[in-house]
């Protein structure tokens, strides 16, 4: 029941946010910072609570099933394993900072907005949660209909353009997701005479090569598009630059996460000898994203049109690990996931925060801000090196684990990826040398963080060094979904060396006993 | 006729008796009120009467009649929507100026037509029930005749629709003079023996199609759609757009499980191309449109095209996706035009996007209302339409007519835009303060706006718990054995 209430809480938190405008202007504020929270505080007791019991046996840490349309055979599922978890504590921890980021920014229509953001908030949750593809893509769409009003009412000046083309985007690809459940649907319900959108039961389904190919391109779609992959990214620089901080925030923080979420859990277990067909293109697609979208950030002049451009590249990096198919790469995933999610989301912040106090996003006209305001500064640049992978942050294990798994797979495209972080360090050097040390061209007075902005920037800053130094503790949560995503693919190998099975685990032990050691090294 | 048949036909006997009888109180005292307390009762006692029938297996009335679970499903349908029109007329017509009794006489007399169709099988009934229902749409559409436009709808729809009914008349005299006979089983059996439709059998079939395609507005017979729904009054839009249009479906549906029509592909074929002509011609039409009724107007050509590709799938799946799907519409597009209706003022209806710009914030509770139909409309979650392009989908997707199937995702993305342009029209800010309008009578308003939030909570109650209605429409098909046996 546990998991219902966090959807409850934060879709009646919105509810009672958009009424409560009514008796006091900041009650809004106030009661989305409290729902948040206490989904926050309610997913910290879970992963502090649960996760010893249940490592290893099931990956499930906890399930809920309600029938829904019993005549059709949708169900009311959702199960929380240690990748939902993860996304789960994610998704709450940057909600928290939106409505911060938010509180001097948005002034018209307080309640709406904040209805718009518990309510995206809510169907991220869900998405995350759900097990029910029916329920899956009820929530993927729920998502939708908020983001579309928090870019087209308190966006930018281009806003009404970039919320049709996000909306848009998303929508079709969404609805071809739609057609590949159905396809699912009725054949694993004329294979084995139950209809039914349970995960469980469709993980089993076995699909004739050019069925699986035509069904996974379906999902892909949708995955892809949100993610997103070269050549279907051109929604994301503008939905990003035009939101405004929170929407911006929300975007390149969670909602692109759902993609990256959708391909470990339905790509993967779903389709696993086409998505094996599939790989190499999907990883040169993955290569290609990291270069193009390194190269589009440098040549960018508008500070959120650059930051959006590094997502295109650092997500990159998650579809070469996806469809590199082993733990290491899984893992950097994962962590690029919730690293990603952290800094292009602080570097959204740091861009809301300048916007706020110059009323521009045009780095030309930024600059000498490093004396002005050193703490805003100092926030800035964590993030920037965080970007550019530098190690003893988040970003560095994240990378860097994706690229001894994607080794692995595919020698040179590996390479390639190598270069972008080459390149993410020009980029990232450049914001910080435009924008804080080169000479300032206008006199502008810049005032630096406030006590409120202050307690958006230090969790920040503390989350990304913890991940950077020790973060055993995300591979640990997630260890057993990763298995579970990849059984599909090490069934191979256990059937051709039937002793080795006990083996596994142990190998899989000292790989993280390994990866401790290296990340020690360059500190 | 025997005692039971009476009590079969009780729906249309009430409404046939709550006409004369409107006729009769108008002609001794004229009072909106009163007539309007007439008819809206007897919706309800029309519709209250079907539960008596709610458990029948099929009842024959040789040989124009049948009144089966599918029959009385509809007429409640038709009934529940007629309901709510009236309704909203009621809050639209007080603030006007012209005579307004005689609007409920033809109203009832219009959804009469309309029940009649769904429960017709005989060429005679069918045809007795289109002109009932056209006859009394050509006066309802140019009712507000002082208006500019009015007549000129009025005059399009009469013009067209009689031109229709010929050709609806003509096949019907083809399939008779191949057949031998009017009945619909009578068809049947005579085609049976058919492996291929010989030319004047289908020559008769492709006549029909005509006059039928032409109550549906599926393209090429869409032409007058967009005029008259812009000049006839914003509650009578919605009664042609919703119970005119399902009466057609229902009958169409009828005959062509009965006829067992799927078996020929050249039948399939035009069916298709319809479908597919309707999706897309509407759909793009849509997107040049400034004028809100306009926009509903090719809207409803293109939903005509969805419901297509569930009717071509041509299996129990297919039947019971058009029911849900004509519900989810029903309720939508009511909702829809009741906003429409609600914020018209005397002079005019409020159909251009500037009436709405900047809504949101001047009256939240309608743009909410409108936004959520709007919404319902592109086929959203938590909202009915969503349900219903769900079920769709999975009809055509479960009899693997893909190409219909991509046409209609394709097309559910371009509705998307239009749809969404109303809604950011809606949260604009408004150019200049509109002067506060007038508040209209409590006993008016609350009509409307009760009515609207009515429709809107049953919307969202659809689209988020699905069950009930599913399990409804369910039962009915499987009371209706020998329609769907197929």
């Amino acid at each position: 029941m546990i998991l219902l209430w966090m959807i409850v809480i934060l879709m009646a938190g919105g509810l009672l946010a958009w009424l409560s405008k009514k008796w006091h202007p900041e009650l809004p504020r106030w009661i989305a910072l409290f729902a948040v929270l206490a989904d926050f505080i309610l997913a910290v007791y879970l992963w502090l609570t649960l996760p010893a019991a249940t490592l290893g046996a099931s990956p499930w840490l906890l399930q809920l099933e309600i029938p829904w349309i019993p005549q059709w055979g949708v169900n009311f599922i959702l199960a929380l394993d240690g990748l939902s978890l993860l996304m789960l504590l994610l998704t709450f921890f940057l909600g928290i900072l939106c409505v911060l980021v938010s509180w001097r920014e948005i002034q018209t229509k307080s309640g709406f907005f904040h209805f718009n953001l518990m309510w995206v908030l809510a169907g991220i949750t869900g998405v995350f949660l759900t097990l029910d593809l029916f329920l899956f893509y009820f929530f993927w769409e729920v998502m939708l209909i908020p983001m579309y009003f928090l870019i087209g009412i308190w966006g930018h000046a281009n806003r009404t353009y970039a919320a049709f083309k996000f909306f848009l985007f998303t929508q079709a690809s969404g609805l071809l997701m739609l057609l590949a459940i159905l396809g699912l649907y009725f054949i694993h319900g004329s294979q084995t005479g139950t209809y039914t959108f349970n995960y469980f039961e469709l993980l089993g389904t076995t699909l004739a090569p050019e069925a699986a190919r035509l069904l996974m391109a379906g999902f892909l779609a949708a995955f892809l598009v949100k993610l997103p992959v070269v050549p279907f990214h051109s929604w994301l620089p503008d939905a990003h630059s035009e939101a405004p901080t929170a929407g911006s925030v929300v975007l390149a923080g969670l909602l692109l996460k759902t993609g990256a979420y959708g391909l470990l859990r339905f790509v993967l277990p779903l389709f696993p000898t086409a998505a094996v067909e599939f790989a190499p293109w999907a990883m040169l697609l993955g290569a290609v994203g990291i270069i193009y979208g390194a190269v589009m950030a440098y040549s960018q002049t508008d500070l959120k049109r650059l930051a959006a451009y590094t997502s295109v590249s650092h997500m990159g990096f998650v579809i070469l690990g996806v469809f590199a198919f082993n733990v290491w790469a899984l893992q950097g995933v994962v962590m690029q996931m919730i690293a990603h999610g952290l800094s292009t989301g602080a570097l959204f912040i740091v861009a809301g925060l300048l916007y706020e106090r110059l009323h521009t996003r045009d780095m030309g006209q930024m600059g000498g801000f490093w004396a002005k305001a050193p703490k805003l500064g100092v926030f800035a640049m964590v993030f920037v090196m965080a970007s550019l992978g530098l190690p003893g942050l988040g970003n560095f294990i994240a990378e860097f684990l994706t690229l001894v798994g994607s080794w692995q797979a595919n020698n040179w495209l590996t390479v390639i990826a190598t270069i972008g972080i080459v390149l993410a360090t020009a980029y990232s050097l450049r914001i910080m040398q435009k924008v804080f040390f080169e000479p300032a061209p206008t006199d502008h007075p810049l005032p630096d963080l406030s006590a409120r902005e202050m307690l958006i920037a230090v969790p920040m800053i503390a989350l990304i060094l913890w991940l950077g130094l020790y973060p055993q503790p995300v591979l640990d949560t997630v260890q057993p979904s990763i298995n579970q995503q990849l059984q599909a693919y090490q069934e191979p190998e256990v059937k051709e060396k039937v002793a080795v099975v006990e083996a596994v685990p142990k190998a899989e032990l000292s790989i993280g006993k390994d990866k401790r050691g290296k990340t020690k090294v360059p500190l | 006729m025997s005692q039971t048949d009476f009590l079969h036909l009780m729906p249309l006997i009430i409404l046939a008796i709550a006409a004369l009888l409107n006729m009769l109180v108008v002609a001794a005292w004229r009072n909106h009120k009163i007539i309007y307390v007439i008819t809206a009762v007897s919706f309800v006692a029309a519709f209250l009467s079907l539960f008596e029938l709610r458990d029948i297996t099929a009842h024959a009335i040789e040989p124009l009649f049948v009144i089966d679970g599918f029959g009385v499903f509809y007429i409640g349908l038709i009934l529940a929507t007629a309901l709510v029109i009236s309704m909203l007329s009621y809050a639209y017509f007080e603030q006007r100026e012209e005579q307004k009794e005689e609007y409920y006489i033809l109203l009832i007399l219009s959804t009469l037509g309309a029940c009649t169709l769904v429960i017709s099988t005989h060429f005679a009934s069918l045809f007795l029930g289109l002109e009932v229902l056209s006859v009394a749409l050509y006066s309802l559409i140019s009712y507000l005749r002082t208006r500019e436009r009015s007549d000129e709808a009025g005059i399009k729809y009469l013009i067209l629709a009689a031109f229709s009914s010929a050709f609806l008349l003509f096949g019907m005299a083809l399939v008779y003079y191949s057949t031998g006979t009017m009945t619909f089983a009578g068809i049947a059996t005579a085609m049976k023996d058919f492996q291929e439709l010989p030319i004047l059998l289908l020559t008769g079939f492709g006549m029909m199609i005509i006059g039928i395609g032409f109550k549906l507005s599926v393209v090429p017979f869409h032409m007058w759609t967009p005029d008259v729904y812009e000049g006839a009054p914003a509650p009578v839009t919605a009664f042609i757009a919703t119970v005119s249009k399902g009466g057609v479906l229902g009958l169409l549906i009828r005959f062509f499980m009965e006829v067992d029509g799927f078996r020929y592909p050249t039948l399939i074929t035009i069916f298709s191309i319809v479908a597919i002509a309707s999706m897309i011609a509407g759909n793009l039409l849509a997107l040049m449109q400034t004028n809100v009724k306009r926009i509903l107007a090719y809207s409803s050509i293109s939903h005509l095209g969805y419901l297509m590709v569930a009717f071509l799938a041509g299996d129990r799946l297919g039947v019971e996706a058009i029911t849900f799907y004509l519900v989810a519409y029903f309720i939508t597009m009511v909702g829809a035009f009741g906003v429409v209706a609600m914020l018209s003022d005397t002079e005019r209806d409020a159909e251009l996007l500037d009436d709405y710009r900047g809504l949101l914030w001047r009256r939240p509770w309608t743009a909410t209302a409108f936004t959520a139909m709007l919404l319902s409309l592109a086929g959203i979650p938590l909202t009915a339409g969503f349900v219903g392009k769900f079920y769709v989908l999975a009809a055509g997707v479960n009899t693997q007519l893909w190409l219909l199937v991509a046409m209609l995702v394709l097309n559910s993305v371009i509705g998307l835009y239009y749809y969404i342009k109303v809604v950011a029209v809606m949260f604009q800010q408004p150019e200049a303060e509109a002067e506060p309008r007038p508040r209209l009578r409590p006993s008016i308003y609350l009509a409307s706006v009760g009515t609207l939030a009515v429709l809107t909570l049953l919307l969202v109650l659809v689209g988020v718990y699905p069950a009930a209605l599913v399990e409804v429409i369910q039962n009915v098909f499987s009371t209706a054995p020998e329609m769907v046996a197929k």
